[in-house]
């Protein structure tokens, strides 16, 4: 009883720190920005820890977050061979071909504003569906092999970076294209110079977008057959052990790695859209 | 409107690739198939013609082409079988039969709805604490942010199981996944929408002596509706989303997942297909339900639509 009742308290204070540094004066700074969410993170954690001994939950449905700590300390080279499998060989391998490939065909499709006018609206159509049910039929296609999971994310991120890519090649101003033409520039250097750049900020876009689809595709597809390694086969697999410190882990190094994936893209477009307003600081 | 032409030829142009796609993808079926029906087929053996690619057991028997398209296990099912499955499976049975995919469908959608339901509303309280605690805005708003990156969907299968030992079973455990993923889109949009109103409209507000309430009822949630409607869009989409990824591996009887599955492993690619197919239209119809939806309010609150 005693740790539920210093859970509280964790709670509690956690609670009033964060009301004395977000209402102090230097609640702006950026040092602020980062402590305060550190600190409801770890009240969290700390809480959860201490009820789950307190209430003397059964590990089995909530381990606590010491073991998963452990867990992931004792675990480190089969975590980083699922993480492999998974993430670069699986979702790396289909994000990159999905983007080349919308790519390709969004600048393809803008060559007529007719095309345009139809892979629009059907982009985003596709793009609010569940593709990732084809999961089933594409392991049963390419095997049970990462090559599968790339084809899946393949399909998943195509159209959300294909709409992005589309509609941003169509945000430039009939201003900014004459003076393309007053230069005396043709198709290409007018896309290279000026309306790729132009739609870099909606590709980005989509191309975050993608970045979670591209994970999530990859664990989902590996539930219906992968090798022995993988970290969607060692979530089912570990789940059916009872193993629940494992699937944590998992989730942990999945939540991680979904995380700088999508920091990296963010850092990769202040670095090439540093002239857009919303990079400026 | 205008846009009608340009989309028929699209999707024209993707069922003609489809089509093409179905003679080298069911080939080596239809000549095993046919091969047992005693029709002659060029290599006689079947490693003779596991070392031809499809389209060159298709050039070397031109007369098998039809037969692809009939296949009934197909490794790609062609455009119209499916659509004779769907026929067959929504209009030609009883709605309340297990073989209907708009029983199928409802199991589904239950649980899509209220959770979707569930999420939209805890996610508006929780954007209205954000937009006037400071507290909530720091501590929390980063992390609703984060979790957008996290593969949490994945888990989906998981968290039904673990409910379900619990011995919590029927639509709740799928709605509450569909909850929580419908409810961080409409946590950041909602947000982004209460802010939406600018300085002067708000210094207007205070010139007025509105206080914080008749300034929330009056002037911010009025002017979050727009952004509120496009995270409904999004909300919904991921909710039938990840009810359909939690049926696929857990054992569900029932539903799109349950459906999608059982056609796989059961020999059946048509039913899999027909089922993708219902989940992809009725999606097409939340998202489309919502547009409408929005289209109405933002009329009637005097929006001009572009």
């Amino acid at each position: 009883m005693i740790y539920v009742f210093l859970g509280f308290i964790i709670w509690g204070a956690g609670w009033l720190l964060n009301i004395y540094f977000a209402n102090s004066k230097h609640s702006d700074h950026w040092a602020m920005q980062v402590i305060i969410p550190l600190i409801f993170g770890l009240t969290l954690l700390l809480v959860w820890q201490f009820f789950v001994i307190g209430f003397q939950v059964n590990p089995v449905f909530l381990p606590r977050p010491t073991d998963i700590l452990a867990r992931i300390a004792s675990e480190i080279p089969r975590l980083w061979a699922d993480f492999f499998q998974t993430i670069i060989k699986g979702a790396m391998t289909g994000y990159i071909i999905g983007a080349v490939s919308a790519f390709a065909i969004a600048i393809l499709a803008d060559r007529s504003d007719f095309l345009t006018r139809g892979v629009l609206p059907i982009g985003s159509f596709m793009a609010a569906l569940p593709i990732v049910g084809i999961a089933p039929i594409f392991v049963k296609w390419f095997g049970s092999n990462w090559e599968s999971k790339a084809a899946v994310v393949a399909v998943m991120v195509f159209f959300p970076i294909l709409v992005n890519t589309v509609s941003g090649l169509r945000d430039t101003t009939a201003m900014q294209r004459d003076l393309m033409r007053t230069y005396g520039a043709s198709y290409w250097p007018t896309m290279i110079k000026l309306r790729i750049p132009a739609a870099m900020p909606f590709i980005f876009n989509g191309l975050k977008i993608a970045t979670t689809l591209a994970l999530i595709g990859a664990i989902v597809a590996e539930f219906f057959g992968s090798p022995t390694v993988g970290m969607g086969f060692r979530i089912s697999t570990s789940f059916g052990q009872l193993a629940l410190d494992m699937v944590w882990a998992e989730i942990v190094i999945a939540a991680i790695a979904g995380s700088v994936f999508c920091g990296i893209v963010a850092l990769i477009e202040c670095w090439v859209t540093f002239w857009h307003p919303s990079q400026r600081l | 409107m205008r846009s009608i032409l340009p989309v028929l030829t699209v999707v024209a142009f993707v069922l003609l690739i489809w089509c093409l796609a179905v003679i080298p993808m069911n080939m080596h079926l239809t000549a095993d198939q046919a091969q047992r029906d005693g029709i002659s087929v060029q290599p006689e053996t079947p490693i003779a013609r596991q070392a031809l690619s499809g389209t060159g057991l298709a050039w070397e028997n031109p007369h098998l082409i039809p037969l692809t398209f009939t296949h009934k296990r197909p490794n790609l099912p062609s455009p119209h079988q499916i659509t004779a499955e769907m026929y067959n499976t929504v209009f030609a049975v009883k709605l309340t039969s297990k073989r209907s995919l708009v029983f199928h469908g409802w199991v589904t959608l239950a649980p899509t709805l209220l959770g979707f339901a569930i999420g939209t509303l805890l996610g508006i309280l929780l954007a209205v604490g954000i937009v006037f605690s400071r507290v909530m805005d720091k501590s929390v708003m980063p992390w609703a942010i984060v979790s957008q990156t996290i593969p949490i969907l994945a888990l989906a299968p998981m968290i039904i199981v673990v409910l379900g030992a619990v011995g919590i079973h029927g639509v709740l455990p799928k709605s509450i996944i569909a909850a929580y993923l419908s409810f961080f889109p409409v946590v950041v949009g909602m947000v982004k929408g209460l802010r939406s109103p600018d300085a002067m409209q708000l210094d207007l507000l205070q010139t007025y002596h509105a206080n914080n309430t008749q300034g929330f009822w009056k002037l911010r949630l009025p002017s979050s509706a727009p952004y509120l409607f496009a995270s409904l869009k999004i909300g919904i989409s991921a909710s039938l989303i990840g009810t359909i990824v939690a049926e696929l591996p857990t054992g569900a009887k029932a539903g799109f997942g349950a459906r999608m599955l059982v056609g796989d492993q059961y020999g059946q690619p048509i039913l899999s297909w027909a089922a993708l197919f219902g989940a992809a239209f009725t999606a097409a119809a939340l998202v489309g339900i919502i547009a409408l939806i929005e289209r109405g309010t933002l009329r009637k609150m005097g929006v001009k639509l572009a």
